[in-house]
């Protein structure tokens, strides 16, 4: 009798063993690997935060006082826009989509073609670019001194009031750094919440990371989603063609080549892509199947992808879980 | 007097190709494993590839511009210094990857 309840209980472990996407010591180093360390910030982050907060939603610090950085960095659409591109000044379409900000706290180079080096080096871009705010330095700074708001945020960001071009880069950078995910439900699981991931978005996981499956983890590296690398992914229906990082980087593997963006609540970002040509996640999943058995000097890291309906049902479900 | 100058060449350029020395500068973890290096005119640099991942290897210094193109885990390439100056090498893929290369 103890041995007929026994022997279907023993069935049930062994079974569920062999199941188990991942062993005690895989999740282990897995944990290791994916789990964002907190961000390096500046000692005097609060402040220089809460200055940056203002600047960055300011719109009038555009040439006609339209657009502010939050016009494109949406919060609600995950710190982007919702559009295939982003939109300049007086609504004039510019050539690619709008980037998340959301954990560059963690990034190595900056923008889509990598030009910037830090997030105090972009932090004034857009500012001084003519399609998007349309200033130069000292009318950046004019318009902040007007603003009676502003000397109060300085002195207590630096100890006094002077407004410089390197100081409202630097209380822009700590604001984006502020801008962080790091607890969604991928994270939770790794943290050791069991019911933070079902069964399906765990095997969309292991596809994710199986360089003979999915193969995204080649380019989407822990912990934060992205190698911070450039890759050419297939993606030359634009026209003008766009030559991205070649534009910087002038040798044949970096033309046609753009940043890897990080993913972590990459579900509230859509369009994907620089080109915003992806409206969804599956519609990027099925461009890799489809690009990765084609060769014209794309990525090298763009290995074969072989994923059947129900494969993609998980490796989607598993993008969705990075909420 | 032509035989004895044809000798004095070639050990010449024996000694100098016994003396140019070979150094192997990895690339693990996104890094190369040394930051900067000083060498020999005329020595030669290997860059194994030590990631799981694809790397480039390449320079557009004055003193010496070339490009590796980009290879897996595993492989390894070289390149030979022949000129003096500094030379700044980098992974075109991951651009933070950078070696100060000094050649005397």
């Amino acid at each position: 009798m103890r041995l007929w309840i026994f022997l279907p209980l023993l069935a049930i472990c062994i079974e569920s063993a062999a199941e188990a996407p991942f062993s005690t010591d895989e999740l282990r180093e897995l944990r290791k690997q994916w789990l964002l360390p907190a961000p390096t910030l500046h000692p005097q982050h609060k402040q220089l935060s809460e200055l940056g907060k203002k600047i960055f939603f300011d719109t009038n610090l555009s040439i006609d006082k339209s657009t502010s950085c939050a016009s494109c960095h949406i919060p609600e659409l995950g710190w982007s826009d919702g559009k295939p591109t982003a939109q300049g000044l007086v609504g004039k379409p510019l050539k690619r989509a709008t980037p998340s900000i959301i954990n560059t706290a963690y990034s190595k180079v900056l923008m889509w073609d990598g030009r910037a080096d830090s997030l105090e080096q972009q932090a004034l871009m857009p500012f001084f670019d003519p399609l998007e705010m349309g200033l130069n330095e000292k009318l950046l700074i004019a318009k902040i001194a007007s603003n009676q708001e502003y000397p109060n945020l300085f002195e207590r960001a630096f100890g006094d009031s002077a407004i410089d071009s390197a100081r409202i880069s630097s209380a822009l950078a700590e604001f984006q750094r502020s801008i962080t995910a790091s607890n969604t439900r991928f994270d939770r699981w790794l943290k050791g919440d069991e019911s933070a991931l079902n069964n399906e978005e765990i095997l969309g996981f292991k596809l994710f990371i199986d360089p003979q499956k999915a193969a995204c983890a080649v380019c989407h590296h822990p912990p934060n989603f992205t190698d911070d690398g450039f890759h050419n992914i297939g993606l030359s229906k634009q026209k003008p063609e766009d030559l991205g990082r070649y534009r910087f980087t002038p040798i044949p593997l970096m033309k046609r080549a753009f940043k890897t963006p990080s993913l972590r609540l990459a579900t509230r970002t859509a369009p994907y892509f620089h080109d915003g040509s992806a409206k969804t996640l599956l519609e990027v999943i099925e461009h890799y199947q489809e690009v990765s058995v084609q060769k014209h000097n794309f990525s090298p890291s763009l290995l074969p992808v072989n994923l059947n309906k129900e494969e993609k049902e998980k490796l989607l479900a598993f993008l969705n879980s990075l909420e | 007097m032509k035989f004895f100058m044809t000798v004095i060449l070639a050990l010449l350029s024996m000694s100098t190709s016994v003396m140019a020395a070979e150094h192997v500068i990895g690339q693990k973890n996104k890094a190369f494993t040394k930051k900067s290096i000083t060498i020999k005119k005329g020595d030669t640099i290997k860059f194994p590839n030590q990631d799981p991942f694809f790397h480039n290897v390449y320079s557009m210094s004055e003193s010496k511009s070339f490009d590796l193109g980009s290879y897996a885990k595993g492989v390894s390439k070289s390149v030979k210094f022949d000129k003096q100056g500094e030379v700044i090498v980098q992974c075109a893929i991951h651009p933070f990857m950078k070696l100060k290369v000094k050649v005397e």
